[in-house]
């Protein structure tokens, strides 16, 4: 199939960039999105233009390297499914794709479409772990853990820091982002000396970073190619405010 | 001219003498300590983040040393082995099903096929009890019964189940939990993280590994980064055939830089080919995808019995099948190990019985098992790989048999390094799949993970410290001769693939190099063929550094230079690898030559003349150079494998 | 506010939790004034008897219509914080965001939690206008503040039927304020769970519809001619 192809081209960091439009032919339907921008850069190269710039690694969905806004969707229009896995099939003979980067004040475009999220390393910093130095374990079976509470830990964990939750919010919040690792360690035994440090502790690193606030509107689990659960942001407050009273006390 | 040349053999001096259960404790006690006082006026630097690097630089943090982290990703979250999926093996014998530290290294070397060394696997299987102890105390949430214990399976043919797992994202939380170790570490001021940079060379002063040359992937400067010791935790080299379940970014620059200034490469030709992935669905194909080994639990393999039989899978009646895995092998049938299973779907291929485009893939079939179970047990177990092939492939494997082939997974060999995981220059040390050490000449299933949270956790934590106890570690500063040298031969390098402005991209190139490494140097290798694939890499090298067109600068992010930079070093790999399975004239492992097999078809292990490691030595000019450490098996007998 | 209190009200979260409080606050002053209001379906004498007895709420112990005062306080108080926390996290938002896409799919989540800031603009400018026109009296045809039910039917007359259709939208807008607003102070303040997440839409329905229902009964019953 034929494509038109509207990329946003950004050189630098300080740079202004724009929409340019590209025409890529003879898409197999059984490529991955990234393959057929493969397919665009190797005739780009040739042609003595420059290659698109996109961040990607994995390409089998777990990495959480690849990003992209797709037709104004993050991870494309597939449910559940990030941007490498992906495939032409989901698209028409003919279609105008837009592609552009995530956006967000927190996620600051280094070239074309690749952001810097650094943010969120440094929202883990603030207090997304357990602090267990290596060798001061006690046996793996000393504390059981509810097999349900593994389960749901799990579930958050299962989170790949991709970032569509906030290119999605329309608030720019990387609530849902900071809510899985929240609700992942809080829900196990292990978790809880640290539990109102961390989330009070993240919060500001969160806000620090210039992530917007969660209003509740739902478009980051629309997009989570994990299905990060939303009530995970209502865990997070709960934890928030009973840290805070806690703390104040 | 000859291929290789052969120089004196080489030993690894650091092991301890005695019984093997006390030569970890002996190795300990006899390393001399750094004084925590002084830890923190030690630097180390260590390369890559994933669960060998990331857990050795989080603990070498905790420890109090000065470190400094380099990762080519944009978080140090990304490494690959966030993709492993099936689980992690421990000796912990929870299942009271006769498991034991003996057994775990029992089967490891056994699996490995007789070609690695039993000090180091032992130790393996030590720590293995350490490392579940520690990921759960990190918050890694496995999989739990309902009393609230970890769940156990077995996994690859094991006969204990030993493997503990996270559903099918094992390596994920592993990883998870090892990232976050680490940016406490960060938080903490111990460990100064470099996200997108990539090691581009190192640096040797007097003998000894001082520092690297690093690339800042955003804005192209380069610069050199000094310590005391390096760590190379860069993984393997799988990408060297192009198509790997590697991530795109995997490469061996690292390792292979380190082996031009000094350091051994053990056992290159030693690659693990994994049955069960995604097979090629056209030329434009960038990776394959794996799907996990556990599908064989129920999954029946076959093909037609005849040739290019054009009939969709389910118009093809019972008697017409070959279930060729339970015809050939009736008492492990579809389970039997990862190398055995690949090169039989390749075979049935070779004979015109593959299936799907190209004919390449064989059927995994799970019809009988949804009669079996039922749709729901079946959609419980296998729901979610389900579901990742059909997103993949379009089709649904509930109606239509799966179709898999072979990929490359996993590289056995890599730098070689004593019992201290140090490597033949002095203060370079080497974790991980990026090593050679633990697998021999095949990998067991979900014992990667195993290897890389022990090198990282514990072993290289406490060896390291002998070596920083010791030396004379005078400052070095960019301006020492060894620095100026290394950093400009990196420019002109960047500089001369941004001159070349050639009419091929380097993708093309990689592509073309790794269909040669797949004929010729795949799951079958032959002298001829080894030999054709020799000349083939020489004259697609040539062409390389003539033809390759590397577009943009080097002042900023430039993805193509890049790869062009990991291309180059391939090329002079899968040379390398080639020479190493030619002079192998064995069948061990994943290592399989044409000319070493039963008269069944299976493969013939020569222990008389290689029960060896093959370290080779970078030549220059000169051809490289090999040098032979012997193995010894006091503690496992050796015997011929067989899955009859 | 001590430090530590000033720390967490400036978070993100903090400024959502002063909404949520809040807005809780003006709810159940909604619903105490619905009720009130109803009373004129008893008859006129009933809700003047009612706009009455407010001002002597708390007697002998306040003196007269000081219960009066202080409910207006909090509810001051309580308007302010509101608009105050979705001010400063609008700002926020829109700081988050400095260049915009160029293609956005429109978002999925409800129309009532799409409209919430330009919702809560109209919402206010209504309670302006409203307390002009019923509790001062200013705006009011008749403004006599002995006989309130006097106002209220002179208000809604048939011929004033635009003043009737400003208040119903002003109603409406309300309601949808409140569809996604109640949802979103319970998941606030900290419900989590999926059952949670079904039974706090449900509430917040419910709370819209009847705050919707009741306060809407009487000026179009008054309109309509039901009520004279």
């Amino acid at each position: 199939m034929n494509l038109t192809l509207r990329i946003w081209r950004q050189h630098g960091p300080e740079e202004k960039g724009r929409m340019v439009k590209y025409r890529v032919e003879d898409v197999s339907p059984d490529m991955s999105f990234l393959e057929m921008l493969d397919m665009l850069n190797e005739e780009l190269t040739l042609a003595g233009d420059e290659p698109v710039a996109f961040d990607h690694d994995c390409r089998e969905g777990i990495c959480g390297m690849c990003s992209l806004m797709i037709n104004g969707s993050a991870h494309g229009p597939e449910r559940a499914t990030t941007t490498c896995q992906l495939h032409m099939r989901h698209f028409n003979d003919g279609d105008t794709i837009d592609i552009e980067p995530w956006r967000a004040r927190a996620f600051p475009v280094v070239k074309d479409l690749v952001v810097d999220r650094s943010s969120f390393d440094r929202i883990i910093q603030a207090g997304g772990y357990i602090s267990a130095p290596t060798g001061s374990a006690p046996d793996a079976h000393a504390t059981p853990v509810p097999k349900a509470d593994a389960d749901a830990a799990f579930e958050a964990a299962t989170c790949i820091g991709c970032g569509a939750c906030v290119a999605a919010c329309p608030n720019g919040s990387g609530m849902l982002f900071t809510a899985a690792k929240v609700t992942h360690l809080g829900l196990l035994p292990q978790g809880q000396p640290e539990r109102d440090e961390r989330v009070l502790n993240m919060i500001h690193a969160h806000d620090d970073a210039g992530f917007g606030g969660c209003t509740n509107t739902g478009e980051c689990h629309e997009v989570c190619p994990k299905g990060i659960p939303l009530a995970s942001i209502g865990r997070l407050n709960r934890d928030f405010l009973k840290a805070s009273r806690s703390i104040s006390r | 001219m000859n291929l290789y040349t052969e120089g004196d053999p080489i030993a690894d001096t650091k092991a301890p003498e005695g019984p093997i259960e006390t030569r970890w404790d002996t190795r300990r006690f006899e390393a001399k300590l750094v004084n925590p006082a002084n830890r923190r006026k030690r630097t180390v630097i260590v390369v890559g983040t994933g669960l060998a690097g990331g857990s050795a630089a989080a603990t070498l943090g905790e420890a109090g040393y000065h470190v400094k982290s380099y990762c080519y990703q944009d978080s140090p979250r990304r490494a690959h082995s966030i993709a492993a999926q099936g689980g992690i093996n421990a000796a912990k014998n929870y299942r009271n099903d006769g498991d034991s530290v003996h057994r775990l290294f029992y089967d490891t070397v056994k699996g490995g096929d007789f070609r690695s060394r039993e000090s180091n696997v032992h130790r393996l299987a030590q720590v293995s009890v350490e490392i579940i102890d520690q990921c759960v105390a990190q918050g890694v949430p496995f999989a739990r019964e309902y009393g609230g214990l970890l769940d156990n399976r077995s996994f690859g043919g094991a006969q204990v189940s030993r493997t503990f797992y996270a559903r099918g994202q094992t390596g994920q939380q592993l990883l998870l939990g090892a990232y976050q170790a680490l940016e406490r570490q960060v938080a903490a001021g111990t460990v100064e993280m470099h996200a997108r940079h990539e090691m581009l060379d190192l640096i040797v002063v007097d003998g000894k590994a001082r520092g690297i040359v690093v690339r800042d992937l955003v804005t192209g400067e380069i610069t050199t980064d000094f310590a005391d010791a390096v760590v190379l935790a860069s993984g393997g080299y799988g990408n060297v055939f192009f198509l790997s379940t590697n991530a795109k970014g995997c490469n061996v620059t690292a390792t292979w830089r380190a082996h031009r200034k000094g350091a051994l490469f053990a056992n290159p030709c030693f690659t693990q080919i994994h049955p069960t992935c995604i097979p090629q669905s056209g030329e434009h194909q960038s990776k394959l995808t794996l799907m996990s080994e556990s599908l064989r639990n129920d999954g029946r393999v076959w093909v037609p019995k005849e040739k290019g039989d054009p009939r969709p899978a389910n118009e093809i009646p019972e008697d017409e099948r070959d279930y060729y895995l339970e015809r050939i092998y009736p008492s492990f049938g579809n389970l039997v190990p990862r190398d055995i299973a690949s090169r039989a779907a390749k075979n049935v291929c070779d004979e015109g019985r593959g299936v799907g485009p190209g004919g390449l893939g064989v059927y995994l079939d799970f019809a009988d098992a949804i009669a079996r179970l039922g749709q729901d047990a079946v959609e419980a177990k296998y729901g979610n790989l389900f579901e990742m092939y059909e997103r993949i492939t379009g089709e649904d494997p509930n109606k239509v048999p799966m179709r898999i082939y072979p990929a490359v997974h996993y590289t056995m060999g890599g730098l070689w390094v004593d019992y201290d995981l140090q490597s033949t220059i002095p203060g370079l040390f080497v974790v991980g799949e990026a090593n050679f050490s633990d697998h021999g000449a095949n990998r067991l299933g979900a014992s990667a993970l195993m290897q890389g949270l022990a090198d990282g956790y514990f072993v290289l934590p406490n060896t390291i410290n002998d070596y920083l106890a010791t030396g004379d570690f005078t400052p070095v500063t960019e301006e020492h001769p060894a620095a100026v040298e290394a950093r400009s031969a990196v420019e002109e390098r960047i500089n001369r693939f941004l001159s070349i402005d050639g009419d091929r991209t380097v993708d093309s190139f990689h592509r073309e190099l790794g269909r040669i490494m797949w004929d010729y140097c795949g799951m079958e290798r032959t002298d001829e063929g080894l030999r054709k694939a020799i000349e083939l890499i020489r004259g697609l090298r040539e062409e390389f550094w003539r033809r390759v067109k590397v577009p943009g600068s080097g002042d900023d992010l430039n993805q193509a230079l890049e790869k062009a930079g990991r291309v180059a070093d391939f090329f002079e790999l899968a040379e390398l690898m080639c020479i190493d399975a030619l002079h192998r004239t064995e069948s061990c492992g994943g290592h399989f030559r044409g000319e070493s097999q039963t008269p069944d078809g299976e493969a013939l292990r020569d222990d008389e003349n290689f029960s060896y490691v093959a370290a080779w030595e970078w030549g220059g000019d000169q051809p490289p150079v090999l040098h032979k450490e012997d193995l010894t098996f006091e503690y496992v007998h050796l015997v011929q494998r067989s899955y009859k | 506010m001590d430090l530590a209190t000033r720390r967490v009200v400036n978070t993100t979260v903090g400024k959502k939790a002063v909404m949520a409080v809040t807005g809780v606050i003006l709810v159940l002053f909604l619903i105490a004034h619905m009720t009130g209001n109803l009373k004129i379906f008893l008859s006129t004498e009933s809700f003047d008897h009612y706009a009455h007895w407010l001002r002597t709420i708390g007697e002998p112990l306040l003196p007269y219509s000081w219960f009066l005062w202080i409910q207006r306080i909090v509810l001051l108080a309580a308007v302010i914080g509101h608009i105050w926390s979705a001010t400063s996290l609008a700002l926020k938002a829109k700081a988050a965001r400095p260049v915009k896409y160029a293609h956005r799919r429109p978002v999925k989540g409800s129309y009532a939690a799409r409209t919430m800031r330009w919702g809560g603009v109209i919402i206010v400018l209504f309670v302006v206008y409203h307390i002009l026109d019923l509790t001062t009296g200013h705006l009011n045809p008749v403004g006599d503040s002995s006989r309130p039910a006097g106002n209220l039917i002179a208000d809604f007359a048939p011929g004033r039927w635009y003043v009737t259709l400003f208040y119903v939208v002003a109603v409406l807008t309300l309601a949808f304020h409140l569809r996604h607003g109640v949802f979103s102070a319970l998941r606030t303040l900290g419900q989590q769970t999926q059952t949670g997440e079904r039974r706090a839409k449900a509430v917040a329905l419910v709370v819209a519809v009847v705050i919707a229902v009741g306060f809407l009964a009487v000026p179009l019953s008054i309109t309509t001619g039901l009520i004279k």
